[in-house]
Formats: structure tokens, C-alpha cells, sequence
């Protein structure tokens, strides 16, 4: 494969939709396929040939706004059409080139406007499942001209350059880390890709597995060259069964194709990548832990250092990076690191993508540019609190986050700014409560997932998660005193600072966010036996019953 | 060292074919482990004592290891699944939604609690992490089928049709 016949290939790709008049696209992704996204797909398809229109009907991946699903797309119109179904294929189909369905018609552009799309640009236009949609759009040309034109230092220092921070919550400078693992000796080195999601309420690297496989392979191949590694993993939770399929498609196209192998682009270099399943364990989120696992063993993780980048997988140095961190790589390769530098904050460049979920109208995946004030993503993009209710707080960083108050809206997003109000940017779930949620109760719900989650390797983590609990559990069922609050301030404090790793250090920043935040509802629950909220059990208002 | 020569299998069942396909694969090396556990759980619906005992004795690994491995993630099952399963996310979007509602009234429509079977082996009532269908919380799966915007009633309505199957 050369650069030439990436542009060939792009070419024919061209010459073959420009057979058809109309492009109509319909999202596929998990949120609208379990609406019948699939049925409504297949009515288009019979809908288009009956008609003897030109119409090209394709599936692609998430195309944002999920609450509004299932979604379609008609090109050249960029007509966008919302809560489609599988009745409407005849109208849509007959509405090309004539009026478009009133009925269906969304105008979505304040949730779009604000948006700027590096990770998520192929999201919605292409094919997953064909490597030649990718490569239509610019897709492994990054790859081809690093391997021809630029060596592995050029390439760090280009994402050194661009200021490019880990996606997966650390925010640690992306080229420093390459830099680290390309200095580190020996004739085998690793690849590693971060898939496994565990942040509850998050999804943005499943959609990106599933709607733009190729763009995480193009991105660890480019780090491989970087740091001269000749062998990766991509791991991923078992419980994203379309991502492992997806992923298992794109590694043969692409090894069809001659972009993974060996002399790729007929050069020495080789590189290959296995996919390897997670068994549900959030722990193994910490790289030492994911390591552990990918090695086949229980997934505790290790003192650092010695970090990965020296020794990681069986004892060899070890690049480790998130998915999104993989899918910035082609862009910044192909725009260059001034391009990424330009967006985004001082210290945080480029832009995040976010799940932006719970109660907000526009439920789905955004991508804003870092720098970006958090009430913006939720009032305009997002499109406020639905139904009347109040917003009480947005919770980012999942189990290691925190909540972050009303008033501390105004606040730019980027890892030193969440990090000094409590919380951290984590891998990006954005998950918005209004004034039905009962913070103590919420923070409740993180200590419980980190106590089942905690692997137990370390006391502080294992038995320390499960005193916050059980104090936690008091509070909320009107037992508690105001002593069980102190206790549990300085509980949380220990945690912090003994902990092993990230998980025991941040299973308790849900908890210090909320007291700091939301110290009344705190109060209210120990001494007026009462939730503001109506939904602990100390509660006067019973919370409503689930009709039997 | 003479050769490795792998076990043989340990029944007739296709299935064992299927798993040593996964042990072949890998070069019947230790670190296939998770992988043949996979293997052996979306074959057989669950990990008994006879498969862990093959994995662990031809990938050479010591039992209480490959034991230890499967009781370490939330994935692998040691009970076979009842005839339907109903999992309930879990999530932090599907708890803000009211996923612990729908928890608590499912363990009472079948009188079990959560991660377990009914005695009739019809019905499991699982909780998933999360699924990352986020945006149409709450989310049940039910036979693994992913359904947003989960009500009380649409539940047990389910649950009530497999009652009755």
C-alpha cells in the first residue's frame, strides 16, 4: 500500500456515490438500534428500490443526539430527521429532491453549534464496517506519510507539540509518555489501547470502536512507529459486543490491505494488533491492573513505578493510552500539532467528547472544544433540565469524580480547573441531576460501586470503602450523627493518601464534592431525620413505588 | 523438553472442540486464560468445575489461579442461566433514572433476589455495570436485547409473558 493508492482507493470511493442522487444515512448506533434502527434500515433499502430513485442507504455510527433517536441523515440536503421508524421509510424516501417530511424534521443546530468534532468528524458519514469509507475520507493517509516521511521522533515531537493530555482522566502529556516508552531499551515494546469503559454513565469509547474502528488502529499503528513497538492490544469490555466485532472487521481490512503486517507500506516497519475481551472488573481501568489482565491474571494492580513505559507487559516497556487519546493521533499527524494547540484552554488543548446523560433534553454524545463553560454544554447544548425540574448538579469523572454545584457553572472545562473544584475530567461522562436526586444518596451509590468494585488488594481501599458505605447508609436511613460525618471526612481523607491506586484514591472525591457542595443535605438527613429530595429511607415523603 | 501434548477433551461435546480451538489459537499459552474462559462461558452459559479444571490443566495453569480468575471478574458465572435473563443496568445514568427501582420490583415480581435464578430455572435477574447505552436510560437487557427508557409496568409486563411461556 502507498500513499497513491490510499488516493486511488479514496477516488473510486468518490466515483461510486456519485452514482447516487441522495445519501441517506441511518444511525446505528446502540441507543437507536434498540429502536429498530436496523428494521428501518432494511424498509429504506426496499423503500429506495421501489421508487427508482438513486438513493445509497448506509448505516453509520453515532451521530450525537440520541434522546432524539433513531436518526437519519439525508445528504446532499443535510436534512436531519428524528424518532424515525420503520413506517416512515416510504415518506422519506419520496420526500428526495421534493419537500422534505415536516412531521420529521428536527432542527438540532444550538445542540450542534457549539460543537467542534476532531474525534467524532467520520461519526454519522461513514461505515463502520468498510475500510475504504474511512480511507475515502482521509483515513490511514497520516499513517503513510509518518512511515514514508517523518521519523519516530518527528512524530512525538509533533504531539508533543500539539499538547496533546491522555483522554482516559489522567490528562499526562501524551508525547512526554511516548517520549518515555521510545527512550526505553529493548527489542520488544507494546502497544496497549485502554477500551475498557468502566466509568458507568459513559460511552464515548464504545461509540468510537463502533463508529470508527479505524481511527484507534490508525492511532496506535502511528504510536507503534513512534515508540518503535511492533506488537499491540487493543482491550475491550466483553459487555460492548458490537465494539469487539467491529474492531475484529477493521483489524482483517486493514491486514487485507496491507496497513497492518508485516513492511507496512514497504517499509521495515511491522506492527500487529490482537484484541483482548475484559470480564467486567472497573479496576482494571488502572493500567497495571489492565496489564495484569491482559496477561490472563486477576486484574490487581502493581506499585508504580516502575511505570509501564519501562516495564509493562511481561516485564517489557509498554505505551498504554485511552481510545479517544488514540483517535486525536491522525488528525493531529495530519493537521499538525499548531492546528490541536490552537483549540482548547491554556493547559488543555484540543477537544473532549462527553456523554452527556441523566436529566437533560438532548441525552447523547457531544464533542466541545476544551475551555468550553460547563453551562453551555448543559443549557444550550444539551438543552437544559427537562420537565420543569431545577438543576441541582452535573457529576464528571464518574466513581473518581465529583459533583459539581449550580454556581460553580461558569467554570471553563479542562483538567486543572475540574480538578480544583473537587472533581476530575475522567473519561468523559457528564452526568446531569435535578432536584429529584438526593446528593448523599448519590454519593452512596459511587461508595457502593467502588466498595464491589475495590479488588482488595489494599486495606485502605478494601475495608475503607466499606466503612463509607456502611456510614453513608446511616446518614441516608436518618440514623446518622453529626460525629459519623466527621468520622467520615477523615475517613476519606486516609483513603486518599494510602491508597494503592487511582481507584481507592478517588473512591472518595464523590463524597468530599457532595459534603463541600451539598453540606445542608448532609445535615438536613442527620438532623432533621428528613430527605430534601424524597428519596432515602428517612424520608417523610416516601419515594413513589414502582407499581407490583 | 519433549513436546506439550494438550489433554484430551473431555466429552463428545462439539462445544470442547470450540474451546480448544480458542487454546490452539493462542498457542496453549497461560496468558489465553480470560480468553478460553470466554470461550467456555458463551459455549456452555456458564463455567463448571469439569471446564475449569480442562482450561486450567491444559493451559498449565495452577487450579487455584485459573479459580482464582474466575471468581476476580463479574463476567464469569459458576450457576448455568436460567431459561430468560432480565439484566438491569446499573449504571450511574440508569440509578439517577431510577434503575433501583426497577431492581427492587423485579426481586419482588420473582421473589429472588438480584444475581440469582428462580427455582423453576426460568428467569435470572442480572445488574450490569453498565451497558453504555446511557443516553436512553433506564436500560434493561432482556435476553440480552438492549431496551431504553425502561418503565415499571413494561418490565414486569415482560417478565409476566416469560412467567407464562
Amino acid at each position: 500500500m502507498t500513499i497513491e493508492e490510499l488516493d486511488q482507493i479514496a477516488e473510486s470511493v468518490r466515483q461510486e456515490n456519485a452514482k447516487y442522487d441522495y445519501e441517506v444515512n441511518v444511525c446505528m448506533d446502540l441507543a437507536c438500534a434498540s429502536q429498530g434502527a436496523g428494521l428501518l434500515r432494511d424498509e429504506l433499502v426496499k423503500a429506495a428500490e421501489a421508487s427508482g430513485k438513486k438513493v445509497l442507504v448506509r448505516r453509520t455510527g453515532c451521530m450525537g443526539p440520541c434522546s432524539s433517536g433513531p436518526l437519519v441523515r439525508v445528504e446532499p440536503e443535510e436534512t436531519l430527521y428524528r424518532r424515525v421508524n420503520s413506517t416512515h421509510a416510504e415518506a422519506i424516501v419520496a420526500g428526495l429532491g421534493e419537500k422534505p417530511v415536516a412531521e420529521l424534521q428536527c432542527d438540532l443546530s444550538d445542540h450542534f453549534d457549539g460543537q467542534v468534532r476532531v474525534v467524532l468528524e467520520n461519526a454519522g458519514h461513514i461505515d463502520p464496517e468498510k475500510i475504504d469509507d474511512y480511507i475515502s475520507r482521509g483515513g490511514y493517509k497520516a499513517l503513510l506519510t509518518a512511515l514514508t516521511e517523518m521519523t519516530p521522533n518527528g512524530v512525538i515531537h509533533r504531539i508533543t507539540e500539539s499538547g496533546l493530555r491522555g483522554r482516559g482522566g489522567g490528562g499526562y502529556p501524551t508525547g512526554l509518555k511516548w517520549g518515555t516508552v521510545a527512550k526505553a531499551g529493548g527489542d520488544m515494546k507494546y502497544v496497549v489501547c485502554n477500551g475498557d469503559e468502566g466509568d458507568p454513565g459513559a460511552f464515548m469509547d464504545r461509540s468510537v470502536m463502533e463508529g470508527d474502528p479505524h481511527r484507534v488502529i490508525e492511532g496506535m499503528a502511528l504510536a507503534a512507529y513512534a515508540v518503535g513497538a511492533s506488537k499491540g492490544f487493543i482491550y475491550v469490555r466483553a459487555e460492548y459486543p458490537v465494539a469487539v466485532s467491529r474492531l475484529t472487521t477493521g483489524l482483517r481490512d486493514a491486514r487485507r490491505r496491507g496497513l497492518l503486517g508485516n513492511n507496512i507500506c514497504n517499509t521495515p516497519f511491522s506492527f500487529d494488533i490482537e484484541i483482548r475481551l475484559g470480564a467486567g472488573a472497573f479496576v482494571c481501568g488502572e493500567e497495571t491492573a489492565l496489564l495484569a489482565s491482559i496477561e490472563g491474571k486477576r486484574g490487581t494492580p502493581k506499585p508504580r513505578p516502575p511505570y509501564p513505559a519501562v516495564s509493562g507487559l511481561w516485564g517489557k516497556p509498554t505505551l498504554i493510552n485511552n481510545v479517544e487519546t488514540y483517535a486525536n493521533i491522525a488528525p493531529i499527524i495530519r493537521n499538525g500539532g499548531k492546528w490541536f494547540h490552537d483549540m482548547g484552554s491554556e493547559r488543555s488543548k484540543g477537544t473532549k467528547v462527553f456523554a452527556l446523560t441523566g436529566k437533560i433534553t438532548h441525552t447523547g454524545l457531544v464533542e466541545v472544544p476544551m475551555g468550553i463553560k460547563l453551562r453551555e454544554i448543559i443549557e444550550v447544548i444539551g438543552g437544559g433540565v427537562p420537565d420543569g425540574h431545577t438543576f441541582k448538579a452535573v457529576q464528571t469523572g464518574g466513581p473518581s469524580g465529583g459533583c459539581i454545584p449550580a454556581e460553580l457553572l461558569d467554570l471553563g472545562v479542562s483538567y486543572d480547573g475540574l480538578m480544583k473544584v473537587g472533581s476530575i475530567m475522567g473519561s468523559g461522562g457528564m452526568i446531569v441531576m435535578d432536584d429529584t436526586s438526593c446528593m448523599v444518596n448519590v454519593a452512596r451509590f459511587f461508595v457502593e460501586f467502588c466498595m464491589t468494585e475495590s479488588c482488595g488488594k489494599c486495606i485502605p481501599c478494601r475495608a475503607g470503602t466499606a466503612q463509607m458505605y456502611t456510614l453513608l447508609t446511616r446518614i441516608c436511613d436518618g440514623v446518622g450523627t453529626m460525629e459519623d460525618l466527621d468520622m467520615l471526612i477523615g475517613l476519606c481523607t486516609t483513603i486518599k493518601e494510602t491508597s494503592l491506586c487511582g481507584l481507592g484514591m478517588t473512591a472518595p472525591n464523590p463524597v468530599l464534592s457532595t459534603i463541600q457542595y451539598f453540606k445542608n443535605e448532609y445535615i438536613e438527613h442527620i438532623v432533621n431525620k428528613r430527605c430534601p429530595a424524597g428519596v432515602c429511607k428517612c424520608s417523610v415523603e416516601a419515594p413513589v413505588e414502582v407499581q407490583a | 523438553m519433549p513436546p506439550f501434548t494438550p489433554p484430551p477433551l473431555p466429552s463428545d461435546d462439539k462445544r470442547w472442540k470450540i474451546v480448544n480451538g480458542t487454546m490452539r489459537k493462542n498457542g496453549f499459552a497461560r496468558h489465553a486464560l480470560i480468553e478460553t474462559l470466554h470461550t467456555v462461558q458463551s459455549s456452555f452459559g456458564y463455567l463448571d468445575d469439569d471446564a475449569i479444571r480442562f482450561v486450567a490443566r491444559t493451559l498449565r495453569v495452577p487450579l487455584s489461579q485459573a479459580y482464582g480468575v474466575v471468581t476476580f471478574y463479574h463476567y464469569f458465572s459458576l450457576k448455568p442461566p436460567g431459561k430468560h435473563t432480565l439484566t438491569v443496568c446499573a449504571g450511574t445514568a440508569c440509578y439517577i433514572k431510577g434503575a433501583d427501582k426497577l431492581i427492587a420490583s423485579a426481586e419482588k415480581r420473582l421473589g429472588i433476589p438480584q444475581g440469582t435464578t428462580t427455582n423453576d430455572g426460568k428467569i435470572s435477574l442480572m445488574t450490569a455495570r453498565c451497558v453504555g447505552a446511557c443516553s436512553r436510560a433506564p436500560v434493561v437487557l432482556c435476553d440480552g436485547e438492549v431496551a431504553g427508557e425502561m418503565s415499571g409496568e413494561q418490565m414486569l409486563e415482560q417478565l409476566e409473558r416469560w412467567a407464562v411461556e
